[in-house]
């Protein structure tokens, strides 16, 4: 909606409010108003103010939640927690709707089976961002600073989980069963925003296999040889999980 | 606790025998995404041959039919098992091993809770989605129902018509 799109971002254009946003969205969880307030360095109850207005734009969610250690009676009211919230908001101007156009597209992919041309030219699309940034994608540093510029906001797999989810990790418990990970592929990037979310939502394996398909392809592209892409879905964020490989090993066969 | 659960079926025509070198990989993967199912939040009952782990063998549909029937506590147990798990690395391999369908290939519905649905009435609610459309009797993701009415109203005595 664009009425609602000019409104939120209206909010975001006193600068501290857009710090105090940048700071929640970024943190990828929920934040109470003494963190937020410590992060930007501001006053708490200016911060409180500021995070209701971001509230009142559709721009946060914000929920109650008791502060841990403390319970039952006399252990004072639930503290307000702040997390980004779900609403999407764009802008344009003139008006476009190029989320209509991509829900079409994709529900015709799925009708025809076009799954396959689909899947080949994110692939290529993949290969020619990948190409623009060759060489500079080579630690998992540089990585997430280009996946960052494409809306995937990347976040670190905690050493625990790396190892819990892969026999080539060190310390590797026993990999889960399920998960067609490669021995001696070890995750390392999360990807904590899907970029496609509305056309993920309505016609997830398309969307999903595309998307795949064009990290894929961004990673052969850049040269980032020592990763790879799988899919690894979980109930939030983007379906695909980056995980750093002995290059000999890649075989990203199917 | 709902009182209901959602039932759904989901047919699949094969491009090859399941013996065929080239469905090997989707052969390999039954078991362990039935296993993933089994394991995921919400999942309560799946259709198998009897005596076997999955339901690949009796063909109830026909030939080359594949049967994947279901019940889930509700929608959104459903949805993230079926695309929010590993099962969405098979979905988005499906054309390799089968052929796109025109008809609708997937219904679901809701049932009392306790209930297990036979492949008859499971076979009806898909008939009934390709003939009317999607109705409460018979929906799918895109236009999906809420369940009928929870406890204090009346509660049907038979499920709705088919």
């Amino acid at each position: 909606m664009t009425g609602s799109g000019i409104d939120a971002l209206g909010v975001l254009a006193e600068p501290l409010r857009r710090r105090l946003y940048d700071y929640v969205a970024g943190h990828g969880g929920e934040v109470s108003r003494a963190e937020a307030a410590e992060a930007v360095g501001a006053r708490r109850n200016l911060a409180a103010f500021h995070l209701d207005k971001l509230v009142e734009a559709g721009l946060l969610e914000v929920s109650r939640r008791k502060v841990s250690g403390r319970e039952g009676p006399g252990s004072g009211r639930p503290a307000k927690v702040y997390r980004r919230s779900g609403r999407e908001h764009a802008v344009h101007l003139p008006p476009r709707d190029y989320g209509g156009a991509a829900a079409l597209l994709a529900e015709a992919v799925e009708r025809a089976g076009a799954e396959e041309a689909l899947y080949a030219a994110a692939r290529e699309e993949g290969e020619r961002r990948g190409a623009a940034r060759a060489g500079t994608a080579a630690t998992e540093a540089d990585l997430a600073r280009v996946l960052e510029r494409y809306g995937y906001e990347p976040a670190p797999v905690p050493p625990g989980d790396r190892a819990a989810r892969s026999a080539g990790c060190p310390d590797a418990a026993d990999p889960p069963a399920h998960r067609p990970m490669p021995a001696a592929a070890c995750p390392v990037l999360r990807l904590r925003n899907c970029p496609f979310d509305a056309v993920a939502r309505s016609h997830p394996p398309v969307a999903c296999g595309m998307n795949l398909e064009l990290l894929r392809g961004l990673l052969r592209g850049a040269g980032a040889d020592s990763f790879r892409a799988d899919m690894a879905p979980a109930v939030e964020g983007c379906c695909v999980l980056i995980s750093a490989v002995a290059p000999d090993s890649k075989t990203n066969s199917d | 606790m709902s009182d209901h659960w959602l039932a759904q079926l989901n047919v699949g025509v094969l491009k090859a025998p399941l013996d065929d070198p080239s469905m090997a990989e989707f052969a390999s993967l039954l078991d362990p995404v039935n296993a993933l199912a089994e394991s995921s939040p919400g999942f309560v009952w799946r259709y198998t041959d009897e005596g076997s782990n999955d339901a690949t063998a009796a063909r109830p549909f026909g030939g080359d039919i594949l049967v994947n029937f279901s019940v889930w506590r509700d929608r959104e147990s459903l949805w993230n098992f079926t695309y929010r798990s590993d099962h969405l690395d098979l979905l988005r391999r499906r054309r390799t091993w089968f052929t796109r369908m025109s008809d609708m290939h997937l219904a679901m519905w809701w049932i009392p809770a306790g209930h297990i649905p036979t492949l008859d009435e499971a076979r009806r609610r898909l008939e009934r989605l390709r003939a009317d459309g999607p109705t409460a009797a018979a929906f799918t993701f895109t236009t999906s129902f809420p369940p009928p009415e929870a406890a204090g109203a009346p509660e049907p005595a038979a499920p709705p018509r088919h």
